[in-house]
């Protein structure tokens, strides 16, 4: 990492700002998590001590926002869901607030609403789209959460895939959206 | 009842869920299914989820395996199903870095990415760009420039971010979508146009004239997206940076337009830009703080943070904007996230008045045993400039330091409290006999090494000097008795040096060093015996020079040094004083550090370079590296060609790198060389050119020069030209067009071979005055000059320059003296003192330099007449 000092200097003009995200369980153990710069946590060994050291400070006090080892890390949890994306000290806060929220959005929505461990790990396959869908390589790639939605949430219960057409799989991610605003 | 409590505790835990005690062995052996026909969808979906939750859980899988894996999951092409066909394109991605041969999936992806179902589409370009590279990409490059302009957002944000991703390997690619990315980036979907606007962003970072077409009209016309808002404006205010003439004033505006954003994102992206430019407008100050103040006061902790860490990083910045938010980060001190309390305590600490210091500290204690050690160390460097700020206030200070060391935390969070407590005791001659007495009983309890030898050093270094050193040889003399190896060998060394400066002490000190020399270890025996031996001879030069002030060479380059010479075999004796000393370290700008953040590994002048300089051949033969000087530009910031030089000193001989930079990317420079125009004397030995200078690549020129015998000779000013072959060439790839090329010239500025190029300037202690009078005998010349400065301070550092001696050495108010000393190219020591006053026909200077040769000496008045 080359290195310049923090002070008074201007946000970097790039699209890499996402470094991390990753969603833990309330021990603190991994569901899933994704580092997308080789020179932030390269090691699984290195992340998985990151994130203890991450769930031990946040999983009590519910303060959205902390800076760790020269990460910025934003957070959000749930029943025994803990949500986080982790960016740059040097990046837009709020940049990566909205990445947050996209990410807590698409899968509430794609886990209806119950977002806890034993249904998140029902439709793993569909947050782990929602997760490619979300970040490719850093790059935020979406933040609308019924267009994340609609490109993961490929499968319903009842109707056969093959019989659903693209637009029906739009439309029930719609309707499940609709469904969660006037909730 | 337990058994029945952990049974309903797992089933929580697990819930039957398939993915709880995955085996990689049985999961590998479940990926065979995937040969059977027909496909069964979600089994395999299924059984895919499961491979992928053991990557993602840091499973290793070996090469083979991953192959078979990869291999397996291609099977799955055949079924049309589009859930199933998701997870294939996230396994690719996945297995992609581990298996194989991964480029056999080329032919479906391509099919996909090219085919009518848009669910596969964007995902498919994504998954075949992680799989491709430079050299599979002309098959596709149609499909990619395709993409980008296809009239589904999703497919053509994909296309964009994938060449952007490639194009850190294949730089010229984007450069040849580039007509399709600038259309994109007026595009209705709001991801389309930032990605677009992202990899132009990217592709002219170094070429400013096409980013400022680039940008001008986005700046009129409202992106609809506001990440490429953001991104905006970080490139307005990055072009505002590099051009200050009157031309940025429209970005400015802009700037300032957002500034009336409804968006938060946009508004602190706006603000935050506003302050951290080079030259905030004045105007435009205060509004961009009072976002920073709504935002302190904001009820979502994430504002407040972003707030309080833009104050924070202004505080040297802005001093004034910073204290005028002091009300408003008071409020934050308690507040409930511990990130946001610690900035706004270490900004008020950085900016506050005397006044309010205890009030603070006491709210600090208050919580800082719940923080981590990173921000302690922080809140530690606060209270350390506090030390030196208000200097009146130590006595507090060192006692809430102190109590600080006495609590838990890890060896970095003590060695900054001990680091604080250090630079107290040297800085502030009243708080040193407080802050070595918590030291002296800090280093009783303390389980680091590495921490209780520096202690035990610095004890050494200013224990002799304190009213009553008697009471710190007891603290000193217990860590023999009582520690390890390493810390005995330091308690050794410390104690030697109350002998060696308190005559007074000295028959106590023999006997302490006597019994030392019974010790069990090594180093410690030997220590003993060799400063009991020298302190016999009770020759005071060489107490001095062996005990009390002895040089440190840098020790990478004398392990360098001495490789060269064991390789050499040269005959001669191996001096020491050629190689460097460690670096003095000039009086940093007091940056204000408010944050943890990852710290680079300091690396001297010589040692970045040394690499590049092994090229040269014949190098070993000019024996070791003596200085390298800080570049130095040689053409104007924005021409065609940028070149600096570095000079590299050797004894006899001196290495001048040219390091250029081809800034035009239609040309590609060949045959770089320089011709140099020496003064006289000056021999040219050899010129190692550059052969090829493509685009952006820094190359070098070496030319090895032999300094003329005579010192005093050389001085002087040299004129360089870079000549060379130009051949145009395809910008895109870099290949030159065919043909000859033609020879042209490039002028170079001048440059000068000055004193301070051969000088490297020694540590010296507070002793100087003994050190000077010490070389009384030694041949001493001095003259006295008129200086065309008015400012007596103005010309104490024009006069260092010139010497090249760091600006630390300038001492008194009125009378500027410079006291300082260093070694000359060649190992001559010398010493220099300088009185610098005005009187009434302007500034003069009396000037003395003592050195064993004379030419030196002479060679320094010369320097500055």
């Amino acid at each position: 990492m080359v290195y310049t000092t923090m002070e008074g200097a201007l946000f970097e003009p790039t699209l890499y700002i996402v470094k991390g995200m990753c969603i833990l369980d309330n021990d603190g153990n991994r569901v899933l998590a994704k580092y997308y710069d080789k020179d932030v946590l390269p090691t699984p060994k290195e992340q998985k001590a990151f994130e203890k050291n991450l769930f031990n400070k946040t999983h009590r006090a519910n303060s959205e926002i902390i800076i760790l080892d020269g990460l910025t890390c934003v957070y959000k949890s749930n029943v025994d869901l803990f949500f986080y994306v982790m960016g740059s000290s040097h990046e837009n806060e709020l940049i990566l607030q909205s990445v947050l929220n996209a990410l807590y959005e698409s899968v509430s929505i794609l886990l209806r609403r119950n977002v806890e461990k034993r249904i998140l790990m029902d439709s793993l396959d569909a947050v782990m789209l929602a997760f490619d869908e979300i970040c490719d390589r850093g790059v935020i790639l979406d933040s609308d959460p019924t267009s994340i939605v609609g490109r993961a949430a490929l499968r319903t219960e009842d109707v056969p895939l093959g019989e659903q057409t693209v637009v029906q799989v739009l439309q029930s991610a719609k309707e499940q959206l609709k469904w969660s605003l006037l909730k | 009842m337990s058994s029945f409590k952990r049974e309903k505790k797992e089933e929580e835990d697990g819930g039957g869920s398939p993915y709880q005690n995955l085996d990689k062995t049985i999961v590998l052996q479940e990926a065979r299914y995937f040969n059977e026909t027909p496909v069964n969808p979600r089994k395999c979906s299924h059984i895919l989820s499961k491979i992928l939750f053991l990557l993602n859980q840091g499973e290793k899988l070996s090469t083979q395996e991953a192959t078979d894996v990869f291999f397996a999951t291609t099977k799955l092409f055949q079924s049309k199903d589009v859930m199933l066909r998701r997870m294939v394109y996230l396994c690719i991605k996945e297995l992609s870095k581990l298996a194989q041969d991964v480029i056999i999936v080329t032919s479906s992806l391509t099919k996909d990415m090219t085919g009518k179902e848009d669910l596969y589409r964007a995902a498919a370009i994504r998954a075949l760009c992680s799989i491709t590279d430079s050299t599979m990409l002309q098959a596709i490059e149609r499909y990619m420039k395709q993409a980008i302009v296809d009239k589904n957002p999703a497919v053509r944000s994909a296309a964009l971010v994938s060449a952007l991703h490639l194009s850190t390997s294949v730089p010229d690619l984007v450069r040849r979508w580039a007509n399709e990315a600038q259309e994109a980036v007026n595009s209705d979907n709001a991801m389309v146009s930032y990605h677009a606007l992202g990899i132009l962003a990217s592709t002219r970072r170094n070429d400013k004239l096409s980013t400022v077409k680039l940008i001008t009209p986005l700046t009129k016309y409202t992106l609809k997206s506001q990440y490429a808002l953001c991104l905006l404006i970080r490139m307005v205010a990055q072009l505002i940076d590099d051009d200050d003439s009157e031309a940025s004033t429209p970005y400015i505006r802009f700037i300032q337009s957002c500034l009336g954003h409804k968006s938060e994102m946009i508004l602190y992206e706006a603000a935050h830009a506003i302050l951290n430019l080079k030259k905030t407008p004045r105007d435009l100050a205060s509004s961009a703080v009072s976002v920073l103040q709504l935002f302190c006061g904001s009820s979502k902790a994430t504002l407040r943070l972003a707030g309080a860490r833009t104050l924070a990083r202004l505080t040297s910045k802005h001093p004034t904007a910073v204290a005028a938010c002091a009300v408003d980060l008071e409020n934050l001190i308690s507040d409930p996230n511990r990130s946001v309390a610690t900035l706004a305590v270490t900004t008020l600490l950085a900016t506050g008045a005397e006044s309010s210091v205890d009030r603070l500290m006491k709210q600090i204690s208050s919580f800082v045993s719940e923080i981590s050690d990173e921000f302690k160390i922080v809140v530690v460097k606060a209270i350390r400039r506090l030390c030196q700020k208000f200097p009146r206030k130590h006595q507090s200070l060192a006692a809430f330091l102190a109590g600080m060391l006495r609590d838990e935390g890890g060896l970095e969070y003590k060695a900054a409290i001990a680091d604080a407590i250090i630079a107290l005791v040297e800085e502030n001659p009243d708080a040193k006999e407080t802050g070595l007495a918590h030291l002296c009983e800090f280093i009783e309890d303390c389980e680091h090494t590495a921490l209780a030898v520096r202690i035990l050093h610095l004890l050494g270094r200013e224990g002799p000097k304190s009213r009553q050193p008697s009471r710190y040889i007891r603290f000193i003399y217990n860590r023999v008795i009582l520690e390890s190896g390493p810390v005995r060998a330091a308690a050794v060394s410390a104690v030697a040096q109350f002998g060696a400066q308190r005559p007074e002490l000295l028959p106590n000190i023999r006997v302490l060093l006597a019994r030392c020399e019974m010790d069990d270890e090594d180093e410690v025996r030997d220590r003993a015996i060799y400063y009991n031996a020298i302190l016999d001879t009770a020759d005071q030069e060489l107490i001095n020079d062996y005990i009390i002030d002895v040089p440190k060479p840098n020790p990478v380059l004398l392990e360098k040094a001495l490789r060269d010479h064991m390789a050499n075999q040269s005959q001669e004796a191996f001096d020491i004083l050629t190689v460097p000393t460690e670096e003095l370290k000039e009086a940093k700008e007091d940056v204000v550090e408010i944050e943890v953040r990852n710290k680079p590994k300091l690396l001297s002048m010589e040692e970045i370079y040394s690499e590049q300089l092994a090229r040269v051949p014949g190098i070993d033969k000019l024996g070791p590296l003596f200085k390298t000087n800080p570049p130095v530009e040689l053409t104007e910031p924005e021409t065609e060609y940028r070149v600096r030089l570095l000079k590299h000193v050797f004894v006899r001989h001196a290495i001048l790198q040219f390091e250029c930079i081809n800034t035009l990317s239609d040309q590609v420079l060949e045959q770089v060389h320089v011709r140099l125009e020496c003064p006289p004397e000056y021999v040219v030995r050899f010129i190692l050119p550059c052969p090829q200078l493509a685009y952006d690549k820094p190359a070098s020129v070496f030319v090895v020069i032999d300094y003329p015998s005579a010192y005093l000779d050389s001085l002087g000013t040299f004129g360089a030209t870079l000549e060379f072959v130009v051949r145009d060439c395809d910008p895109n790839t870099g290949i030159p067009d065919p043909g000859e090329g033609y020879a042209d010239t490039y002028p170079l500025e001048e440059f000068y071979m000055g004193c301070a190029d051969q000088i490297r300037a020694r540590a010296m202690g507070d002793d100087w005055e003994q050190t000077w009078e010490r070389a009384a005998n030694i041949l001493e010349i001095s003259d006295t000059y008129a200086l065309p400065e008015t400012d007596p301070g103005a010309a104490a550092k024009s006069v260092c320059e010139y010497l090249g001696l760091p600006k630390a050495t300038i001492v008194g108010d009125a009378v500027k003296e410079i006291r300082g000393g260093g070694v000359f190219r060649g190992g001559a020591p010398f010493l220099v003192k300088a009185r610098i006053a005005s009187s009434n026909v302007g500034v003069t200077m009396l000037i003395a330099a003592r050195s064993p040769r004379e030419d030196v000496a002479q060679l320094l008045l010369a320097a500055v007449g």
